[in-house]
């Protein structure tokens, strides 16, 4: 089922941050196998903002680890920027549902890392780090240990870690899940400043449909599990820059929530009726 | 409840302790000891001998050997675990290969190993060593072992993703990792690389707490025997006091457990 992406009318000229090209990822067992996704076909503009919402278990982290490339799709191709995707994609960040910090290294260490490894000298990467770490609000914080943040701390600097390196892809798995809901406003609206520094393509998953709406340019609904798809694609096209506070309460904002939700809704039924038939 | 007064019960237990020792080994009641002096000596009689060994400094040798000793099989036994411990781990196939000997020999009270050492290594400190070594391998072994297995997915992932090579990941994910779980288990590593040390002297030597103990019970001198326990026992202690302290810096980033004595 082809649906109507943004990319089609973009500019020819620059290929897609990415692309997923008929992908499907089964996993195999013994006696049979289970098909996460399949027929995925989605293209993400450079420097769009693409939010992935849908069912428990539908496979949206199935669609970041694929363009993170740390599992490799069973049938159809991911391209990244135009090449196809063999090994890890190095032109991705990720930012991880659950909580990836190195917890034996400093603040200031954690954020420098991505440099460190890449063989930049330790004086810039800690010059770097320490901007990174202001630019997040944490200037203060360098010298502290993982454990000793909060919640929303943490993702701070995991998005400075990630932020640091300039990747071309951020991969956001719902990063703001376990946060409660005053300081998931204020990491979208930090998020939302960096990203229009930075454009970078973004494909953030998440099961809020208000932050999706509030965040993205586009949102695609996915299908619940298993063998699931694609099964909606919108265009959010609210004025930007935004306060992911005061656009809720925009006119336009309610109507396209109507209208995803309405999709949406059907989805979440049948993911629930599956479970109560399982039980 | 605060510190001061954990510390003056701690005393209290020990005043109590040796009290109840004094009375009951120094004076008769109905005509006996209920604690016999030749069996059980008397807290004088211990103090006196500590005084004594300390006074007139044969103490420090034996002291010097026993530490030397611990040490040594401490060192030996955590290198060789944590170089064992990671290799073992990296490759699953060896891991499976060498798993039944590894546990049989672990299994294997160490005190049969004794005289096997003091045939092979003779009667000098290099046998005491070898049965510490023995003792402190497996913690340090299992824990590393343990802490590069279970390095969290999310971290490693993360790691992957932040651009690390297979060697960067080794430095800076699974050794941090594997590291800190042996950190955890140095009170054990070290009391064991002791108990090794001392068990060694008790079963064939010529200098050390445990041969200081083994001479005193040859010739029923049960002062001498409780005087060089006495001895180990605060030996012990302050070793443990300099492994807190160690475990302190080398464990910065980790949450402090809950706090006693609320």
């Amino acid at each position: 089922m082809p649906l109507p992406t943004t990319d089609t009318n973009a500019a020819p000229k620059q290929a897609p941050a990415v692309r997923f090209d008929g992908v499907g990822v089964s996993y195999f067992f013994e006696g049979g196998s289970y098909a996460a996704i399949e027929g995925v076909n989605l293209s993400v503009a450079a420097g769009e903002f693409l939010s992935i919402v849908g069912p428990t278990g539908c496979g949206k982290t199935t669609l970041l680890n694929l363009t993170a490339g740390l599992i490799a799709p069973s049938e159809g191709r991911v391209e990244i920027l135009g090449a196809p995707l063999a090994d890890l994609n190095a032109s991705a960040g990720y930012l991880f549902q659950a909580d990836a910090l190195f917890p034996w290294k400093t603040v200031l260490e954690n954020v420098a890392i991505g440099l460190d490894v890449a063989g930049i000298a330790p004086n810039e990467a800690r010059a770097k780090a320490r901007g990174w770490l202001a630019r997040v609000g944490l200037g203060a914080f360098a010298d502290r240990y993982p454990h000793m943040l909060s919640g929303g701390q943490k993702k701070r600097v995991a998005l400075a870690q990630v932020l640091i390196r300039d990747p071309e892809i951020l991969l956001m798995d719902e990063p703001f899940g376990p946060l409660d809901a005053q300081t998931r406003q204020i990491m979208g609206n930090l998020l939302l400043n960096l990203w229009h520094a930075e454009k970078k393509a973004v494909l953030f998953v998440t099961h809020d449909l208000e932050e999706a709406i509030a965040l993205s340019d586009r949102v695609v609904v996915m299908s619940a599990g298993p063998n699931a798809r694609i099964i909606g694609d919108w265009n959010i096209s609210l004025p930007r820059p935004r306060d992911t506070m005061d656009v809720k309460l925009a006119p336009a904002f309610h109507e396209i929530h109507r209208e995803i939700w309405v999709r949406l809704k059907e989805e979440v039924e049948k993911t629930y009726a599956q479970t109560e038939a399982a039980a | 409840m605060s510190r001061a007064k954990i510390l003056a019960l701690q005393i209290l237990v020990a005043a109590i302790v040796l009290l109840v020792w004094h009375i009951c080994s120094t004076y008769q009641f109905f005509g006996r000891y209920l604690l016999d002096p030749f069996f059980f000596s008397t807290p004088v009689d211990v103090a006196a001998r500590v005084f004594k060994w300390f006074y007139e400094r044969t103490i420090w040798w034996h002291l010097a050997v026993t530490l030397t000793e611990a040490l040594l099989a401490f060192a030996i036994g955590s290198l060789a675990g944590v170089g064992i411990g990671f290799w073992f781990a990296r490759k699953p196939v060896i891991a499976a290969v060498f798993d039944p000997y590894v546990k049989m020999i672990n299994a294997l009270p160490r005190v049969v190993l004794a005289p096997i050492f003091t045939l092979w290594l003779g009667l000098g400190i290099w046998s005491k060593v070898a049965l510490g070594v023995t003792l402190v391998f497996f913690i340090v072994f299992f824990n590393v072992y343990q802490g590069v297995k279970e390095v969290s997915p999310a971290v490693l992932a993360n790691g992957r993703m932040l651009g690390m090579s297979e060697r960067q990941l080794l430095r800076h994910v699974y050794w941090p990792s594997a590291l800190s779980w042996m950190f955890s288990s140095l009170h054990t590593s070290v009391g064991f690389a002791v108990v090794g040390a001392v068990v060694g002297e008790y079963l064939g030597a010529a200098a050390g707490l445990g041969y200081l103990i083994q001479q005193a019970e040859g010739v029923f001198d049960v002062a001498g025997v409780f005087a060089g326990m006495f001895v180990l026992g605060v030996f012990v202690v302050l070793i443990d006091a300099l492994v807190s302290l160690v475990e302190r810096r080398l464990l910065v980033w980790q949450p402090v457990a809950a706090e006693t004595g609320h």
